[in-house]
């Protein structure tokens, strides 16, 4: 996969989209509140616009109307002609594609926010697309300098090959936050003000970056997918056990062969059978049973990530 | 010396139901599994059934699919004329009463568990509906002995215009079980095991009674209903002010007025009022949003249980 280039403008037309999954209730009521005070989202020079994603599964409090709209934005669904029977995220993906994108075009959004949250015990993570996604791995690491507490975890989503099918791909460029654990339907204060401030910092760091900053190079440490684990479940597909209590709420730690994963309903632990470590993310995420995962294993890399040059000055116009 | 005690049928028919919110999976769960294999929930001389209460909106995993199955056990609805126009959980009770009840006849459970989970940080909790019952006193304070140092409360929702109509009032003896924090949609290890716990003492108890020991007569503290308390909320309805960061997960732990309550979203905290000591439960549960109930305040008071024993002993 290519790099993606870094800005050599700088960044105008920003969004901050929240509800793309309506029960995840941080992005929600951020943007409600951004829709009243649209100020808290302004910077000197750039002003960010707030997008309710998923307006119907919001109002509903479900993740979705008829299918995942985090999973609607490949060019299949976006390019393929209206008709009346399409699924309400798939009508929704392409007024969000005129309204963000077109998506791999001039006119797209420089940069979208999705903010997400889970029931999984994440903490703080970024989701950026790839280890060549330089801005915005530039601004995973001006988040982590500026919350050491957080441990801020950076997860690099995009597999190479594939088609994007998220929100922030309709883009120049993006990132999504993802918070947890919180239960759907729920809001908690302490990730609502958690992840406030987190959006607030990146509108800073876009700032800095049209202001003329550099940003050198640097070293970061990240998780990249590499399998999913489905629950162990009867003929019938139904669940025959579920995490085991050693592997809850461990994401982001080590998980060795022979350490236990699943606890079965008659009693019996399933232990994890790969050959190597694997870290696992997403454990006993709500949202994916459906999707047959249980957890997702991710390998941890580091890599280096070049310096961003200061943006140069355009040219003043001739008074 | 005999002792002085109150004589109780023996109990014969006993039902555990799940699902009766068909996303909280605990209690889906456990019923499947000893719909398949019940030997755990069998004691001799006992009936006891496992069953799912509202298999449709288990199988979507939501709560409900058109009304709250847990609200509507009262004899206007289940009296109504059956319907397809119906709404399917007033269709459903109908038929859950005919095979558990009637309501209020000699022929009903004698016995039903419903098993529920909470978003909320509440630990193992019994719900009580009716304060002078001697049986489910002495039942919960088994209970609760038994699972100590693990924590179990007591929630008494006897109230004359706050209790609601359960799925498990169609009993002689309805309990209430509700273990939380688990996500709806989210089966917890730790979560299942505790419910497991107490399924398995309660069952004991049920059999230790049947065979004929007394039971002394003993105290509990319970957490009586008082009032339920709304988000605070601007002209069109919206939610204005979340459960404050001091008061989440803080269920059960006693709020006196002054106390941080809400926090409104550009971050000004909201006092408790008033001028008693109250005690939160379901401190931010999910499925009460719509239901316009950001916690409900309880005040603690002392039941007491005469000795009880089995009248065919």
């Amino acid at each position: 996969m290519c790099s993606l280039p870094v800005p050599r403008e700088p960044l105008r037309r920003v969004a901050v989209a929240g509800g793309t999954h309506g029960n995840e209730m941080s992005g929600i009521y951020l943007v409600r509140h951004w829709l009243l005070t649209p100020a808290e989202l302004q910077r000197p020079s750039f002003s960010a616009v707030p997008v309710l994603a998923n307006p119907a599964a919001t109002a509903a409090c479900r993740r979705y109307v008829d299918r995942d709209l985090n999973r609607t934005f490949a060019s299949t669904f976006l390019n393929s002609r209206p008709t009346p029977d399409d699924p309400y995220e798939v009508t929704r993906a392409r007024e969000l594609n005129q309204l963000l994108g077109p998506k791999a075009s001039g006119q797209a959004f420089d940069f979208v926010l999705d903010l997400h949250n889970t029931t999984a015990n994440m903490g703080t993570c970024l989701i950026a697309d790839s280890s060549h996604d330089v801005f915005a791995l530039h601004l995973c690491r001006h988040l982590q300098l500026q919350y050491p507490e957080l441990s801020c975890q950076v997860l690099l989503y995009q597999r190479s090959g594939e088609e994007s099918h998220n929100l922030n791909s309709v883009a120049k460029n993006g990132l999504g936050l993802e918070l947890g654990p919180q239960p759907q339907g729920v809001l908690r204060a302490d990730i609502f003000s958690r992840m406030s401030a987190l959006v607030a910092t990146v509108l800073d760091f876009i700032e800095l970056f049209n202001q003329g900053t550099t940003f050198p190079a640097f070293e970061m440490e990240a998780y990249r997918p590499v399998g999913v684990m489905d629950f162990p479940r009867t003929e019938a597909g139904n669940l025959a056990g579920t995490v085991h209590p050693q592997l809850q709420d461990q994401d982001f730690q080590p998980l060795q062969p022979g350490d236990p994963i699943f606890q079965m309903f008659s009693g019996e632990d399933l232990l994890y059978e790969g050959e190597s470590a694997v870290y696992p993310v997403f454990i006993n995420e709500a949202a994916y049973y459906e999707k047959g995962v249980a957890f997702v294993q991710t390998e941890k890399l580091t890599f280096s990530v070049p310096a961003m040059p200061a943006l140069t000055p355009a040219p003043s116009p001739a008074s | 010396m005999t002792s002085c005690h109150i004589a109780e049928e023996p109990i014969k028919k006993v039902a555990i139901f799940g699902g009766t919110h068909g996303n909280e999976l605990t209690g889906v769960f456990l019923v499947k599994h000893w719909l398949k294999n019940g030997a755990e929930i069998q004691r001799t001389g006992l009936e006891v059934k496992p069953f799912i209460t509202n298999p449709r909106a288990v199988k979507k995993c939501t709560r409900y699919i058109d009304c709250d199955l847990n609200r509507i056990f009262d004899l206007e609805n289940l009296g109504k004329k059956m319907s397809e126009d119906l709404p399917y959980e007033v269709r459903r009770a109908q038929e859950i009463n005919h095979l558990f009840g009637p309501k209020n006849s000699e022929d009903s459970y004698d016995i039903i568990f419903d098993l529920h989970n909470t978003t909320s940080n509440m630990g193992c909790t019994l719900i009580l509906e009716d304060s002078r019952n001697n049986f489910l006193i002495q039942m919960f304070h088994y209970i609760k002995t038994s699972l100590a140092p693990l924590p179990c409360y007591v929630y008494l929702i006897e109230h004359p215009s706050l209790k609601y109509a359960t799925t498990r009032s169609i009993a002689k003896y309805p309990v209430g079980i509700e273990v939380g924090p688990q996500p709806q949609g989210v089966l917890r290890a730790d979560i299942l095991d505790q419910m497991r716990k107490m399924i398995k003492h309660a069952l004991d108890f049920i059999h230790h009674f049947n065979e004929g020991k007394e039971f002394p007569s003993c105290t509990i503290e319970v957490y009586k209903i008082m009032e339920k308390v709304d988000y605070p909320r601007n002209e069109n309805g919206e939610i204005a002010a979340i459960i404050h960061p001091n008061l989440q997960d803080q269920d059960w732990k006693p709020l006196h007025p002054g106390d941080p309550v809400f926090l409104t979203l550009d971050g000004k905290t909201i006092p408790l009022g008033g001028d008693c000591t109250v005690h939160p439960v379901f401190v931010n549960e999910a499925a009460y949003y719509e239901k316009k109930e950001a916690f409900a305040k309880t005040t603690k008071l002392t039941l007491q249980a005469e000795s009880i024993r089995c009248s065919l002993h």
